[in-house]
């Protein structure tokens, strides 16, 4: 992973200091509320409901158990001994103090951590695949592209100001884990005509208010001018996005407003200005960030030997076949695995994890998995080298910490927002609709057998929960002061990207895990074969959904 | 006469905020970039952009202008970042003056994307924003103040 030199812990260090005097002089009266607002949002700091939240960057999802440690030791000294893993990779702390801030960002900067731009009208957090690096089908590692664009977005003197945030992903695999569709820009790496790799530039994706699809800006572009063409989209919606009305202001409405041509034409024309200036990548920056991603020490092993023996372990404990076939994925190299670890137990909020469990995956990844972990924005975790002999005791040890939920991927692997239980903004709750519906489909079997379906859930339309890319989506809605729930259907953060369509007048909360058993009902009635819940629905269309649910429920 | 920053020290001068709604510039202020058009077709060595004016209208002119203003009457709005740079980066040598609301704490950025002038509405306040000029001592992005990215930099560092 990357490691920084004197020059990124100085930035880190001086940004320390920066807050530290910000919160002083705040807390002093020196600065206004509104003033104190950006600048604590630019670290990561919100004001919620009941306590201050605190976002803390993973950039691209990627730990070392050192900063796992680091990270429990945090939850527990500052906070009630939890974190919460979002939608952007990040963590979450719900309860620090405001006046403690800038001592858990040092405390962050001692292990090469921040909270930079994790929130504010600025350039968030890039995100990636969560199988970088090891993914069956990856073009190439997009992991070091990643750490060129924080590099690049980390204190950019010019866009800290921006109509509203801004969102980059990178995809670098056949199938796309990191949503670029539905991203600000979402950059895709991938060969041209000649075979050689270059990017693929989409702009004006989003989800919130009014969600679309990602446009393509560039059908193909040297790697080297990944920077200038960046900041050339960035100036042009800089400029021009609107500032006059906060639901109108992300790019996304840009591109629409302007037309994709007239805007692909106006970051064409600022272009012109930046190409090949000084931000056009060097040969030997490309190398320098890809050299921090390189292979680790794997054995060299015998996969059929391996692969048998781990089945036959498979069949003679159903419990962790079951875990092996859902939470563990192909590997590049033979003998190894990636194992997913569910962080959604019915019970515990979707995304939180214990200071006792961070600390025991710090220890798992040391002993299996080369000591690294990553964080998935479907809010799980990752350990991605794991060699197959050894995923038996690993399941053992996961079990014991009740991080062996077999379901990744399945319904209960629900996407959710933090919701009115933290969230200031939200209209409704989150948490206790996917521990309902988590409760409603316990049966492992009933679970399996309706296959992967994402079912995701937001709090409010700023769609932390991502619930337009749902296969089945929930999005807490305010009618007259009373929390309902309206439902979409046929989401997809696929390369096939869609947006979920409203299946109609939304309900009461009790009702939910009612609707969604009628709607896993239609589907299981009308399913062809072995067809996912997203083919058939894509074959059979919203009616059949809407008549079933509606009959029963009015 | 208004307190400002300039070459890192506090000082003042004569110039007052654009008054866009006269006519003509009143003497001492700003011409806006609508009184500064009208101007002898753009050849006054002063104007003011508001966010919004964008800067292609200065276009044919970055070899006459002498000061150009840009206003911050919100400090959340941060079109004025890009406008600076960009005058920067198609030559402009002159004067280059933030005037307004922005917060001390964005002087650093301020400083960076171009600006070398610093006229606070609230002059109770430059003492702060000369404390903020320069908060950082490295940075990532080649910009204005440094016009080499880390990455160049650091590989002369490497080589040498």
């Amino acid at each position: 992973m990357y490691i920084y030199d004197q020059y990124d812990q100085r930035i880190v260090d001086e940004r320390v200091a920066q807050f530290r005097d910000q919160t002083r002089r705040y807390l002093a009266g020196e600065l206004s509320d509104g003033e104190f607002l950006p600048l604590r949002l630019q670290n990561g700091l919100y004001v919620q409901r009941l306590a201050p939240m605190l976002r803390i960057a993973v950039p691209y999802g990627l730990l070392s158990s050192t900063q796992v440690r680091k990270l429990a030791h945090i939850t527990r000294h500052y906070d009630k001994g939890y974190a919460h893993v979002s939608t952007r990779q990040n963590i979450q702390l719900n309860w620090p103090l405001l006046e403690e801030v800038p001592d858990i960002l040092a405390e962050l900067a001692s292990v090469q951590m921040h909270a930079i731009q994790t929130s504010g009208n600025c350039i968030r957090n890039t995100t990636t695949d969560q199988f970088a690096g090891v993914a069956a089908d990856e073009r190439e590692d997009p992991r070091p592209w990643c750490e060129i664009i924080r590099q690049w977005s980390t204190l950019h003197p010019e866009f800290a100001f921006l109509p509203r945030k801004f969102k980059i992903a990178v995809c670098a695999s056949e199938q796309d884990r990191a949503a670029i569709h539905a991203h600000d820009i979402g950059v895709e790496l991938l060969p041209n005509a000649a075979g050689k790799l270059g990017f693929k530039v989409l702009a004006g994706g989003g989800l919130g208010r009014t969600p679309v699809i990602g446009s393509v800006i560039c059908e193909w572009l040297e790697t080297e001018h990944l920077l200038t063409y960046l900041e050339a989209i960035l100036r042009v919606y800089n400029q021009h996005g609107r500032r006059d009305n906060k639901y109108k202001a992300r790019i996304k409405i840009l591109v629409k407003a302007m037309g994709v041509d007239a805007f692909r034409d106006a970051v064409e024309a600022e272009w012109a200005l930046l190409k090949d200036g000084p931000s056009t990548l060097t040969a030997e920056e490309i190398l320098r960030a890809k050299s921090f991603f390189t292979t680790p020490p794997y054995a060299v092993i015998d996969a059929a030997a391996s692969a048998a023996a781990v089945q036959t372990r498979a069949t003679a404990e159903p419990i962790f076949g079951n875990w092996l076939t859902r939470n563990t994925s192909a590997h590049q190299v033979p003998g190894y695995r990636a194992v997913s670890i569910s962080l959604k137990a019915t019970g515990i909020a979707p995304g939180d994890i214990t200071d006792r469990q961070l600390e025991l995956l710090a220890d798992l990844a040391d002993r299996y998995s080369f000591g690294e972990i990553r964080t998935t924005h479907q809010q799980n975790m990752v350990l991605a080298d794991v060699e197959e002999a050894s995923l038996y005791v690993l399941w053992q040890s996961l079990q014991k910490a009740g991080l062996a939920t077999a379901n990744i991927g399945y319904i209960t692997d629900v996407i959710c927002c933090p919701g009115g239980d933290y969230c200031s903004l939200a209209n409704a709750k989150s948490i206790p609709v996917a521990e309902a519906i988590q409760a409603r489909f316990d049966d492992l079997d009933y679970l399996y057998d309706l296959g992967p379906i994402e079912l995701n859930i937001s709090g409010c339309m700023n769609a932390c929960g991502h619930h337009h890319i749902g296969h089945i989506g929930i999005l807490g809605v305010d009618k007259k002061g009373a929390e309902f729930y309206q439902v979409s259907l046929g989401g997809s953060q696929s390369k096939a990207a869609a947006i979920g369509k409203i299946l109609g007048p939304s309900f009461s909360q009790d009702a939910i895990p009612d609707v969604v058993d009628n709607l896993l009902e239609t589907f299981v009635s009308l399913r062809q074969g072995e067809e996912t819940f997203l083919e058939t629905y894509n074959r059979v269309g919203i009616e059949p959904f809407k008549e079933r649910v509606y009959a029963k429920t009015h | 006469m208004p307190k400002l920053i300039k070459q890192g020290c506090i000082s003042s001068d004569h110039w007052l905020p654009a008054e866009a709604e006269a006519e003509q510039a009143p003497p001492n202020c700003f011409p806006s970039l609508r009184q500064w058009e009208q101007n002898a077709a753009g050849s006054g060595g002063a104007v003011q952009l508001e966010p919004g004016d964008g800067i292609t209208a200065l276009c044919p002119a970055l070899n006459t202008l002498q000061i150009v203003a840009i206003d911050f009457p919100a400090f959340m709005d941060g079109r004025g970042f890009s406008y600076a740079r960009e005058l920067r980066q198609r030559g402009y040598n002159g004067e280059l003056r933030a005037l307004g609301n922005f917060m001390p704490d964005q002087l650093h950025y301020l400083r960076r994307c171009g600006f070398d002038t610093f006229q606070p509405a609230d002059e109770s306040r430059l003492d702060e924003c000369l404390r903020q000029l320069r908060v950082f001592s490295e940075q990532y992005q080649a910009s204005i103040d440094e016009p080499l990215p880390l990455f160049r930099r650091r590989r002369a560092v490497a080589h040498s």
